[in-house]
């Protein structure tokens, strides 16, 4: 890492424009950055920042209405954006490879794992056939995945996200390119996938001395992971440096305000603990949710799980994909029936409800999606959408509804101009605040939130949050609120419940589980958790470390 | 509803470009992002609805009489598009004609319309038993081929018109329930449809206020295409001597009849087959301005 | 595995049978007394009784159900009825007009296939962006233009005014050239539609970015990443095409005047010849549900995502 060494990637003044229609609009503005031999650059910013524009810019795979406007982009001291489409080819994949961001569909589905990797041997071919099958063994073997034999036999549907990922980055390191941009390439994974793909990335750079390009919006994976930070808002840079320069004394408003905004475990204030003597709001107890697969076999997606929430208090559901976080709060909705087990809310039981009376059970529990996207009636303006509950109870006149909806968006933080709108016209943010609103509206006692955060940028995914404990102090609304991030869930929560497997692993207090009482298991997602670097994640790193081990 | 939205869209701009003639950029673009190929989709069905309405605005001759001695004229300035071999004035009877062809062909829509999304729908939302039943009734109609469908059901009606596009509406009625099902079952997997029951919402009501405006707009496009389609079918079976008796001016018939001049009178047959295709194609192309919209 | 592919079967099986009671109902057991029409014309000069023996002979006095049993149990037989018309075998038809109208078919499908094929690649790989454009609005217009009509065209320019294709005795090949030209265009468009969307869809797909990556070149990319992935869905319309097939074949072959079996279908219901049309009816919903279910059970063979999961699943 010699500083008299060439830079492998300068980047100078870059401007990148799309067209819409006749519109051209100018995404990236006079971005200039450096990548230094065996370095690792962090690209953060929320969406629409511009950092997948300029990363794709680097490899030459701007989207087709995309266009470099202004500025040069030098890969080893040569300056490619003016570079035709097949001058570009000779070097992607040999000098600057990419590690995608979706491991599920970025393999084609219909050839082998095998074909795929030795693909990027034939094109800048210079193995033959059996050197090259041979090569693709070693690299299976080198991004650690077991079995390469088999591996390379089987199809991408057949790997697991994870696997997937390690395919794609045994194509990206394969000529030892380099460059390897990685875009997002751990966000559509499990955190505890995420810190093993990253750890991979880690190692292989430091054997191959290869120089990395991480995109990401998170971030943690960036104080973690990186040697230099770049931090981009609306398509301009608003601060670069060394990353512990960067995280220890910010320059710019944003970059501090990204760094107070994003959960981690170091930032999140401990809620004062619960007194004890609340009512309790919701039971769970032995909660079994059987599934029966299209091939006649049953499969158990939750397995005797137990928990009580008092009221007015929030409860945390966490777990990775498949522990069966999701089908338990949607059998607490009243979306399915319990296989067995009792679901308590006030002195009804949820399972024993049928058609009418579980129409009027929704009164008491109201359901938040993650994605504000789907929820929302496309063709319904924001006031149709919160009126809808009360028309299908009460039939209260027209001028009292429009008082409460009115009420309620307010409540929410939105302006009454959004009442005429259509979903599309609105911000995520605001699309949550409209789900939020809707689901507030016929005064439930319990509101289940299903990752209702997790789609949305940490600095609106801090507002949010901040909304609901606002909503929940002055209503004494009781929350269950679903999550796979840890470090949400310990700013937010009073109890918790791990879920591994359809098994309850851990359950307790926030304090509870976060201590080192907790289970093996619950201890590995802790300690995957990004941010570890941050600037005050010493206190609670050690925290957890000084606990005796079990 | 979603056509008229396009339409009035459509108006709207041409409105807008006139009055700011001063921009000489601003009108460029309008002009260059005008949808000729669509406005003259919509001129084109507009002419021949107004064919079907008001004929006799558009042509003085009668399609049915002709003018002794005026026989398979080449056409000219008395006879835009010639004369038949029994002095008809070939332009007279596209017009004239045009009433069947649409009426036909609407009459067959509906058909399939109705009874197609009927089916669709109660399919769809009921699920179970009803479901498996009426979508393997749909399979057996699909599993014969359309036209043959269409001869089986005239020979049972009989040949006319309306028993002609009864015959096109029945075979249409597998499409509809097939797209309306499949949308029905595609918006009732949406979160919204799932969230509005959450809210407490009775299955009427959200079928009402959800599952059937959400599904709409790719039945409308559908229907604009099953219309093309049935302007074809009718023709055909007209052609093939299955739909309306002759002199009817039906343009099926018409370039039946013109087959018999093949080498001596082209526009006998040339003229009324490019009228259905450009009706055919400008039907196609509002449906797909229809369903990009929805999207 | 097996259980998937017996339980296909008999659902084929099962639609046929209700296809075929589908045209029993509409063909025999409505109104509308084919044997009258035909033999109380006052040419053939019958008496009442003469007419009431012929009526027997061909059973069609006799009770529905029993009707309906009897000709279930020929059709299994392959035993089609009897043409009123001919007078012959429904069967014997159908074997002197089966093979031409196969071959036209077959060529006719194969025209096609080639043109969608075309089309569909030209519209993403042709230099201009106002040619792709124009290439891709070609099947549109194909799906636009009344068979029927277009044959005639095809007839016009090729035979009358350039004389190309002869049509007074012409080779047995020449004569196959303009019917398949004109069998081809509306099987192709629809082939070439999908074909386009596909293409289409899947070049947005995060693999084929990745394959860029990788250094791939255009071509490369089309026919290694694309192309399979396009190709595959397009079976699913097979059974939608031989319908297509078939309607085309009874236009083709009444305007060209050729024999087979489109000619047979039409003289069948010019005379009301019921038998004739009937067993055209069911043998075509046959050849459908088993061109569907051979789709249905190919297709896992063709893409490993499917294969897998009913070979893991057992």
């Amino acid at each position: 890492m010699s500083i008299s060494a060439n830079p492998v990637l300068d980047v100078r003044d870059l401007d990148i424009s799309y067209s819409h229609g006749d519109e051209r609009s100018t995404v990236v503005h006079g971005v200039s950055f450096t990548v230094e031999p065996g370095e690792v650059v962090a690209l953060v910013g929320e969406s629409g920042s511009g950092k997948t524009s300029t990363a794709q810019a680097v490899i030459g795979l701007l989207a087709g209405n995309g266009r470099i406007e202004r500025g040069s982009i030098h890969l080893n001291g040569e300056e490619i954006s003016r570079w035709s489409a097949r001058r570009l080819r000779s070097i992607r994949g040999a000098v600057v490879s990419l590690v995608p961001q979706d491991p599920g569909s970025s393999l084609n589905p219909v050839l082998t794992i095998g074909a795929q990797v030795r693909e990027i041997l034939e094109i800048h071919g210079r193995l033959d056939r059996r050197e090259a099958d041979r090569k693709v063994i070693e690299l299976l073997t080198n991004v650690g995945l077991s079995e390469p034999e088999l591996r390379a036999r089987q199809y991408p549907h057949e790997l697991s996200g994870g696997m997937k990922q390690r395919v794609l980055i045994a194509i990206a390191i394969a000529l030892r390119p380099a460059l390897i941009i990685a875009d997002e390439p751990t966000s559509a994974l499990d955190v505890t996938v995420q810190r093993r793909i990253l750890d991979l990335i880690d190692d292989l750079r430091r054997e191959y001395g290869t120089s990395v390009l991480l995109v990401t919006h998170d971030l943690g994976v960036a104080a973690d992971r990186s040697d230099k930070i770049i931090v981009l808002q609306g398509g301009r840079i608003q601060e670069q440096g060394k990353t512990a320069d960067v995280l220890a004394s910010p320059q710019s408003a944003y970059t501090r305000k990204l760094l107070s905004d994003a959960p981690s475990l170091a930032a999140a204030k401990p809620r004062p603990p619960l007194k004890p003597g609340r009512p309790t709001a919701l039971t769970v107890s032995n909660l079994v949710q059987d599934f029966t697969l299209p091939t006649g076999r049953n499969f158990r997606a939750v397995d005797g799980i137990s928990f009580s929430v008092a009221r007015g208090t929030t409860h945390a559901v966490v777990g990775e994909s498949g522990s069966g976080k999701t089908t338990t709060i949607r059998s607490i909705a009243g979306f399915q029936k319990p296989t067995s087990g009792e679901i308590r809310i006030g002195d009804l039981d949820v399972a024993s409800l049928r058609a009418e009376a579980l129409r009027q059970f929704r009164r008491k529990v109201q359901l938040v999606y993650q994605n504000p996207w789907a929820s929302l009636d496309p063709r319904q303006t924001v006031q149709a959408i919160v009126e809808e509950p009360m028309l299908n109870f009460d039939s209260l006149p027209r001028t009292e509804r429009e008082a409460r909806v009115r009420a309620i968006i307010e409540r929410v933080g939105l302006p009454a101009t959004v009442l005429s709108r259509l979903p599309h016209a609105l911000s995520g943010g605001q699309r949550q605040r409209v789900a939020i609103a809707r689901a507030l509206v016929l005064e439930p006692e319990v509101v289940v939130l299903d990752e209702a955060v997790s789609a949305l940028d940490v600095t609106v995914q801090a507002q949010i949050l901040e909304l609901l404990a606002e909503l929940q102090r002055d209503l004494g609304l009781t929350y269950v609120f679903v999550s796979h991030d840890l470090a949400v869930v310990r700013q937010i929560a009073d109890t918790v419940s791990v879920l591994h497997n359809g098994r309850q692993v851990d359950y307790g207090t926030v304090d509870e589980v976060f201590s080192s009482t907790s289970t093996a298991y619950t201890r590995e997602l802790i300690e995957a958790i990004p941010g570890r670097k941050f600037p005050h994640a010493e206190t609670s790193r050690q925290f957890i470390k000084a606990g005796p081990l079990s | 509803m979603t056509s008229i939205d396009t339409f009035a869209h459509l108006t709207s701009t041409t409105a807008e470009a006139s009055p700011r003639l001063g921009k000489r950029r601003g009108v460029l673009k309008t002009l260059r992002n005008f949808p000729y190929g669509l406005a003259l989709a919509w001129l084109v069905l507009t002419l021949v609805l107004l064919w079907a309405i008001v004929p006799w605005i558009f042509t003085s001759y009668d399609p049915l009489q002709g003018t002794p001695g005026g026989q398979l004229k080449a056409p000219s300035a008395l006879h835009l598009l010639g004369t038949d071999s029994l002095g008809r004035d070939l332009f007279a009877r596209i017009v004239y004609g045009a009433v069947h062809s649409l009426s036909g062909a609407v009459a067959a829509v509906g058909v399939g319309l109705v009874v197609g999304s009927g089916i669709g729908l109660i399919a769809g939302s009921v699920r179970g038993r009803v479901d498996e039943v009426l979508m393997r009734l749909v399979d057996v109609l699909l599993s014969i081929p359309t036209l043959l469908l269409s001869l089986s059901i005239i020979i049972l009606l009989g040949f006319g018109t309306l028993n002609a596009a009864i015959a096109v509406g029945a075979t249409a009625i597998a499409g509809f329930a097939r797209l309306m099902r499949s949308e029905v079952v595609r918006v009732r997997n949406a979160e919204f449809v799932e969230a509005a029951f959450g809210s407490g919402g009775t299955f009427g009501k959200v079928l009402w206020r959800h599952i059937l405006p959400n599904s709409l707009t790719s039945v409308v496009a559908y229907t604009a295409v099953q219309f093309g389609w049935a302007i074809l079918q009718i023709s055909t079976l007209g052609f093939l001597g299955y739909g309306a008796p002759p002199p009817t001016p039906e343009w099926g018939l018409l370039i039946a009849e013109g087959r018999n001049y093949l080498a001596t009178a082209w526009w006998l047959t040339a003229a009324p087959g490019l009228i259905v295709v450009a009706v055919v194609l400008s039907a196609n192309r509002i449906s797909q301005s229809i369903g990009r919209s929805a999207r | 595995m097996t259980r998937y592919v017996i339980g296909r079967i008999g659902q084929a099986l099962l639609v046929l049978w209700a296809a075929f009671t589908l045209s029993f109902i509409l063909l025999q057991a409505m109104p509308g007394d084919a044997v009258l029409i035909k033999f109380l014309n006052p040419e053939f000069g019958l008496s009442a009784d003469q007419v009431a023996d012929i009526r027997a002979a061909y059973a069609v006095d006799s009770n529905i159900v029993v009707q309906y049993g009897n000709t279930l149990v020929n059709f299994l037989r392959g035993d089609f009825g009897y043409s009123l018309q001919a007078g012959v075998p429904v069967s014997a038809q159908l074997a002197t007009n089966l093979p031409p109208t196969l071959r036209l078919a077959g060529l006719g499908f194969l025209a096609a296939t080639l043109l969608a094929v075309f089309i569909a690649f030209l519209s993403s790989m042709a230099p201009f962006a106002w040619l792709r454009n124009a290439i891709q609005s070609l099947p549109s217009l194909f799906i636009s233009v009344p068979v029927f009509w277009l044959a005639i065209m095809l007839i016009q320019i090729f035979s009358f005014r350039f004389r190309l294709v002869s049509v007074i005795n012409p080779g047995p090949w020449e004569s196959l050239v303009l019917p398949v030209a004109t069998l081809a265009v509306p099987i192709a468009a629809p082939l070439a539609q999908i074909l386009i969307r596909n293409i289409d869809e899947i070049r947005t797909r995060p693999f084929v970015a990745v394959a860029r990556a990788k250094g791939a070149s255009e071509t490369r990319l089309l026919w290694r990443h694309v192309a399979r992935n396009a190709i595959l869905p397009t079976l699913t319309i097979a059974g939608v095409l031989f319908g297509e097939l078939i309607a085309g074949a009874v236009v083709t072959e009444t305007v060209f005047g050729l024999n087979g079996i489109g000619g047979l279908t039409e003289k069948a219901v010019g005379n009301q010849d019921l038998s004739v049309l009937q067993a055209v009816v069911v043998i075509s919903a046959a050849a459908f549900v088993t061109i569907n279910l051979a789709v249905d059970l190919a297709y896992p063979l063709l893409d490993p995502r499917l294969r897998n999961r009913s070979g893991a699943a057992a």
